[in-house]
């Protein structure tokens, strides 16, 4: 007998061929992708070129930080944390509604590779939406994404595991729980917006909130983002503890989905899946 | 060398949700080849036991050995081997019947996918609808895919939950046979639960009763008519379910 391998990129292959077949069979969801981060992308970035432009307008820091394009450069790198995590959650929505889940959870799919594949899932959802969105950045208001470089790598990679440990936590709540839990979905990462300073210095929040935001690893990006913009210079020590806290917080979102899943077998929900 | 290892043994299964008990011990073995039917009334614990018996509901206690192989504490060396459908349980609709039948003979690593999903395709009547969307396939074509998928891996243990369950009489006769061609060719060890008598009495070797969440009989059909005094197992099942004489008398 062919012993089964503990984890098959065979497996997350077939997973990602699912989730594949599911985005080239709606353009319209394909544009979707695009439409909302070029939306946001485009009242930022007006906005900006507004408080830029105005008779009398900003000046001192302020104006060196939105003409360097930081509201802009924040919004981008805001829908990477948004989009990232609703790319991963969106594919594990998908098994719900298709009432897939038994289907999934008794064939030798083991759940590292069901959350590597959603994991691969959003890294092409972001492609998809993103990119062209960026690229149309450059044209309409001159703010190159790319042209952060490494900075921009540190800010991606800070984001994207963070989006993914919201996504896995949610994941593990739409388990045990089921289709009533997936307004957090589409709303638990805006409760970041506020607190993880997106748009504004951490300074700003009041002292007793200051400690709350710091915990929080999109923080160290857009407070890095403002520095390498403002100082031309990327905080290393900024990248370091917004990874060291992913870290954790990944480590977290694993533990609390694998005792969801071990629950929703408890309870035997995962029979019960769907809408 | 033929082996005498039960294809699945549970031993002492059952399943309580607080203070319910869904499920009370119960212990059966079913040889390799074998098809039983599990008989009882809504809420009697089939599909909890079956669902015990895929992984994915947590017995409360007892153990169940799948290939002679602890199936709770390493049940990727068993899934592999093993299959279910469910009219209950669905596949993605938009998603054309190839594109999830080759989903599914991937993650169960079936070496030429387009050679298998065409032989299945041709042996349950599929290949016209192979390039459908699953979601606009009728009753009976969904079920038919359902069984595809079921099939893919070629299962040596291959779990039924009312396999033909809304489906017309000639379209239910079909998936039967379909399902005892399975058995004879792979040697296919089939758990089946059902509320179709004609279908355990057709298809079933052995029959497990259950009711409220007890195993109250376990005989072949014949056996069962004999002990209960019947012609046909529905009245058998009736008996059972009305807690008339019959086992115990």
């Amino acid at each position: 007998m062919m012993r089964e391998q503990s984890f098959s990129l065979r497996r997350v292959g077939a997973m990602t061929l699912r989730y594949s077949y599911l985005l080239r069979s709606s353009y319209p969801r394909m544009l979707e992708m695009m439409y909302w981060p070029l939306v946001q992308m485009l009242t930022w970035g007006f906005l900006q070129a507004y408080l830029i432009g105005r008779p009398g307008g900003l000046a001192g820091a302020d104006a060196t930080a939105i003409g360097a394009g930081s509201l802009i450069g924040a919004v981008l790198l805001w829908d990477i944390l948004l989009r990232g995590q609703q790319g991963f959650s969106f594919s594990f929505l998908e098994e719900l509604w298709a009432r897939n889940i038994p289907n999934l959870f008794m064939s030798p799919l083991r759940p590292t590779e069901f959350v590597v594949s959603m994991m691969t899932m959003s890294l092409m959802r972001l492609v998809v939406g993103m990119v062209p969105v960026t690229l149309l950045a450059i044209w309409f208001f001159g703010f190159n994404l790319w042209a952060l470089g490494l900075a921009f790598g540190a800010f991606f990679a800070i984001l994207i595991l963070f989006a993914w440990s919201v996504g896995l936590f949610v994941a593990g709540l739409l388990l045990r729980y089921g289709l009533g839990a997936e307004n957090l979905v589409w709303s638990l990462m805006f409760v970041i917006q506020p607190l993880g300073c997106v748009y504004y210095p951490v300074a700003v929040l009041p002292a007793w909130v200051q400690p709350i935001s710091w915990a929080l690893p999109p923080t160290y990006v857009f407070e890095g983002l403002r520095s390498v913009l403002i100082d031309h210079a990327l905080r290393a020590d900024l990248m370091a503890m917004g990874l060291a806290l992913d870290a954790v917080l990944f480590a977290l979102a694993w533990w609390s989905f694998s005792r969801l899943l071990e629950s929703a077998r408890e309870a035997g929900s995962l029979l019960q899946t769907g809408e | 060398m033929a082996s005498s290892t039960p294809a699945l043994r549970v031993t002492g299964l059952s399943k309580s949700y607080g203070a319910t008990v869904a499920v009370h011990p119960s212990s059966f073995a079913l040889p390799a080849g074998s098809v039983t039917g599990l008989l009882g009334g809504n809420g009697a614990g089939k599909t909890t036991t079956i669902g015990m018996i895929m992984g994915l509901i947590a017995p409360t206690a007892g153990s169940i050995e799948i290939f002679g192989r602890d199936f709770l504490k390493d049940r990727y060396s068993a899934l592999g081997r093993m299959n279910f459908e469910s009219p209950y349980v669905d596949m993605p609709h938009r998603l054309t019947v190839r594109q999830n039948l080759a989903v599914f003979a991937r993650l169960y690593g079936v070496a030429d996918v387009e050679a298998k999903i065409a032989g299945l395709a041709e042996s349950l009547a599929l290949t016209e609808f192979l390039d459908r969307p699953s979601g606009k396939l009728s009753a009976g074509q969904k079920t038919r895919v359902a069984l595809a998928k079921a099939l893919i891996n070629d299962p040596e243990l291959l779990l039924l939950d009312e396999p033909t369950a809304s489906l017309d009489p000639d379209t239910a006769d079909w998936v039967r046979s379909r399902l005892e061609d399975h058995r004879l060719r792979r040697n296919c060890t089939i758990l089946l639960a059902s509320h179709n008598m004609a279908e355990v009495e057709r298809l079933c070797d052995r029959v497990l009763m259950l009711k409220a969440g007890r195993l109250v009989d376990d005989a072949a059909p014949a056996e069962l008519l004999a002990r209960y005094g019947r012609t046909n197992l529905e009245e058998v099942f009736l008996d059972v379910a009305r807690g008339r004489a019959g086992a115990a008398s």
